[in-house]
């Protein structure tokens, strides 16, 4: 009986970074806000095709109690057969290039090994949550386990209820560095992408701070 | 590892001292190891006597102030910090215990360096430790820290705020107009009227200055025919100056003008006459700093052109109104004065975002205050609530000409933010598409709130009605309230409506003559003074004046005035409402002071027995005028 729930989470032909990664699930405790660790992240691709297209880099950080840590960022550029030069003015990465570049196991082991069991925070969460979990599928492994939020989401819980009803359906995160004042710099790149996300999150979270409303059932609903 | 955020990071701190004097290596190897850190306003960094900690730090967005406590207790302002300002550097120079106090002045980004590294890159730059220090010295210019220390100069230690003032250095104005020895008094009077100044200074060759020659020179030696118009400056002027260096504070500045009964001091590189010029300081740079005077204030706030110098004007107009409650001086100058001060810093807060944006307005428009300020009751800072109304466009150039006003109060919001009125947070500001439209959209919009009210029409309104002309094109606003006052003349349903919301606050006694408190949250037990008891007055003398149709009186207490004189018959209730609001405002704003909040929360505990009677004492007016509504506007089974 043990044997078959363990089965179910992992299996032996999975590396050990992966059994690491699920297993720190089992022990998880909820803290308060303030001491959680959030980890905001972004997606630069070579498209939006979930099963065609391939993640070129992956940028996070880390927030505990509204400080980030820049020796603590997370930035790492994939090496990718997939090549879309049609994208490249967008996220500016280039095929070959002089950014180093690793290889798509090496850096879904440095990404989890980065995210552990904490909350992910991105901007339309459910598109980068998809194109890493597509990542893993391709490696024999399973889905990302954590619990995230989107801060699409979240900001249009934190609008005045008089303006419910004519609510945009999506905040870009342009909409949302111009309506919060947050500098766009670096924008399109996934380490910028994630900064500002972060920022983000952080200045949402003060308005409903404000009207008292900031619970862990709230905010991950 | 590439690292991006460090690369940022460093291309922000390389445009400010004393990063700007550091190799680009080691700057990159210090931005590696910051943190970004998020303050909501009000939150505290650090406090008086805690452990230093192992970072400085600098503002990156916002503003953040630093707080001197003294030994009663009271906080008193130092400095705010902006964009590119570092603070908490004591630590740098002596491991103690900080001296000051840092809290968010508004919502604002800092980034933390770290000490340890950043004395180990800049070891042997003898520019950043000069830099450190002297920014020490007159960030944390510290009457406080070395009298403490010290304890010789303890009979100085500043008690108010205007003893900091005091020992500010003056500002005085750089690059003053100056004549020549040899020109004739003519010249030098087209000069001054040129430039709309009181003085000009002769000056030699080596731009020494020589004598100076003020405005009742001219009218007691030119006009009076003591001298020909065409006489030399130099017969003209007082000789010699008065001068200073430029590192004078307003105390000494003062002293000196009162010593030699003058005016004006002249400011020179070494202090004395013979050297060259720098800048003069007249009596009104003093007394704008002193700035105990509404009308030293309004001059600072029209002569400004930065919004922090707006918000220095401003901050000093809070230090007005807590001597003028001290002295008790009556309510309504002090309203009248407040407002005032309010719409010139809005005026001028639009005046400069005009002058950023890269076009002249396509057409005109009108500024609106709405709410408290549009009522001109507000004392304390408080929400901004604002709309804009512009001139009607051809349909293929509206959303163009939305686009340039809503960039433009976006402009505008964002300093007044900055000088202290927070963000709407129900976003009724004129940068939201919605509140910036043109007339025949507000008309429109008007009319719709008043011939179909429902709860929500009803809500905006008691917010939209009390609009206040605060810039530009005037006609606007009065077109808006002619189409609206003559919509009301078709409806009684709308007053039934204002009228339910009048009375939806209950009352603020219990049945035992109680107070009321909040049940629940953070407010549990205390007593909710702008909802139980203003709220409820504003929004009667709304519906009453705009039922009787009387323009222009935005006023609660000059509304329950003007309806006491239109219905003799219950003048006497009318203006014990007069009274009581007036009463309880001034109430709430004591509250907020003390506490450095709004004030509409009131910790009943802490009242003395004769506060809560006067308290309860404005209650029955409340009463007695809800009660009339309801026969009036028939609103017992709405």
């Amino acid at each position: 009986m043990m044997w078959n729930w363990f089965r179910k989470k992992y299996n032996n032909n999975h590396p050990d970074f992966w059994k690491a990664y699920v297993d720190s699930f089992d022990k998880k405790n909820k803290k308060s806000i303030q001491e959680t660790r959030f980890v905001a992240f972004d997606t630069e691709t070579t498209g939006f095709d979930k099963k065609e297209d391939r993640i070129l880099s992956l940028g996070a950080v880390e927030i505990i109690n509204k400080t980030i840590k820049a020796n603590n960022a997370f930035e790492i550029y994939i090496k990718q057969d997939v090549f879309k030069p049609e994208t490249v003015k967008i996220h500016g990465i280039l095929k070959d290039g002089d950014l180093d570049k690793v290889s798509e196991i090496e850096a879904i082991e440095r990404f989890l090994a980065y995210i552990k069991n904490d909350i992910l925070i991105a901007h339309h969460a459910g598109f980068d949550y998809g194109m890493v979990n597509e990542m893993l599928l391709r490696h024999g492994l399973g889905k990302l386990k954590n619990d995230f939020i989107d801060t699409g989401v979240l900001f249009s819980k934190s609008k005045h209820i008089i303006y419910h009803e004519n609510l945009k359906k999506h905040y870009t995160l342009d909409d949302l560095c111009k309506e919060l004042n947050v500098s766009m710099a670096d924008r399109h790149t996934s380490i910028g992408d994630a900064l500002i996300t972060a920022l983000v999150f952080l200045k949402t979270i003060a308005r409903l701070d404000k009207r008292n409303v900031l619970k862990w059932d709230y905010l991950l609903k | 590892m590439k690292n991006s955020i460090a690369e940022r990071i460093s291309d922000f701190l390389k445009g400010f001292p004393p990063f700007n004097l550091l190799k680009e290596k080691h700057l990159l190897e210090i931005a590696t190891d910051v943190n970004i850190i998020y303050l909501e306003k009000g939150d505290t960094l650090y406090k008086k006597d805690e452990a230093f900690h192992e970072y400085f730090y600098i503002v990156r967005n916002g503003g953040v102030s630093l707080y001197h406590h003294d030994t009663d207790g009271n906080k008193h302002m130092v400095n705010i910090n902006d964009a590119g300002d570092i603070f908490g550097v004591r630590p740098l120079i002596i491991k103690e215990n900080y001296k000051l106090t840092a809290i968010a002045n508004e919502e604002s980004i800092v980034y933390a360096i770290p000490i340890d590294l950043f004395q180990s890159v800049t070891k042997n730059n003898v520019s950043v430790y000069k830099y450190l220090i002297t920014s020490f010295a007159s960030n944390a210019y510290d009457p406080y820290t070395a009298e403490e220390n010290t304890k010789i100069f303890v009979d100085y230690l500043p008690h108010t705020s205007q003893d900091i003032v005091n020992f500010q250095t003056a500002n005085y104005t750089k690059n003053p107009v100056c004549c020549k020895e040899t020109a004739t008094l003519k010249e030098a009077a087209i000069k001054m009227s040129e430039f709309k100044i009181g003085c000009i200074i002769v000056v030699d060759d080596k731009k020494h200055p020589l004598g100076i020659i003020t405005s009742s020179d001219i009218k007691n030696k030119i006009a009076t025919g003591l001298f020909p118009i065409t006489t030399v400056v130099t017969n003209i002027m007082s000789a010699p100056v008065i001068s200073e260096k430029n590192d004078l504070t307003v105390a000494d500045a003062q002293l000196k003008m009162i010593k030699y009964n003058i005016g004006h001091l002249c400011i020179t590189e070494d202090g004395t006459p013979n050297s060259k010029l720098v800048g003069v300081l007249t009596n009104h740079d003093v007394i704008a700093a002193l700035g105990n005077n509404p009308t030293a204030i309004l001059k600072e706030i029209k002569r400004a052109s930065r919004t922090k110098t707006l918000r220095a004007a401003r901050r000093k107009a809070n230090g007005l109104l807590i001597s003028y409650l001290e002295q008790n001086i009556p309510l309504t100058h002090i309203i009248n004065i407040i407002s005032q001060i309010n719409d010139a810093v809005t005026m001028k807060a639009i005046e400069i975002a005009l002058e950023k944006m890269p076009t002249p307005p396509p057409v005109t428009f009108s500024w609106l205050a709405l709410g408290s300020q549009g009522r001109k009751e507000q004392l304390l800072f408080s929400d901004q609530d604002n709309a804009l109304v512009f001139e009607d466009v051809a349909v293929d150039k509206y959303e163009e000409t939305q686009n340039y006003f809503l960039e433009l109060s976006r402009i505008v919001t964002k300093s007044l933010n900055k000088i202290g009125f927070e963000y709407c947070e129900a976003d009724m500001m004129a940068s939201n598409p919605a509140w910036c439209k043109s007339i025949s959209e507000w008309k429109a919009q008007f009319k719709s709130w008043i011939l179909n009210p429902d709860d929500k029409a009803i809500l905006l309104s008691s917010i939209f009605f009390d609009y206040n002309h605060i810039y530009g094109n005037q006609n606007l606003e009065k077109e808006l309230t002619d189409a609206i006052y003559e919509t009301l003349e078709h409806t009684s349903l709308f007053f039934r409506y204002l009228g339910r919301d009048a009375l939806k606050n209950p009352s603020p006694l219990g049945f035992f003559k109680q107070f009321l408190v909040e049940q629940d949250g953070e407010q549990k037990d205390l007593f909710n003074i702008k909802y139980r008891a203003l709220m409820p007055l504003i929004d009667t003398a709304r519906l009453l004046i705009l039922s009787k149709q009387v323009r222009g009186i935005n006023n609660t207490y000059e509304r329950f005035e003007k309806m006491a004189e239109l219905e003799p018959n219950n003048k006497e209730l009318y203006e014990s409402c007069a009274y009581a609001f007036k009463a309880l405002l001034k109430f709430k704003t004591k509250q907020g002071i003390l506490h450095n909040d709004s004030g509409k929360l009131i910790d009943l505990e802490a009242l003395t027995k004769e506060e809560k009677l006067k308290l309860k004492r404005c209650f029955k007016p409340l009463h007695d005028i809800q009660e009339s509504l309801k026969l009036r506007f028939d609103l017992a089974n709405f």
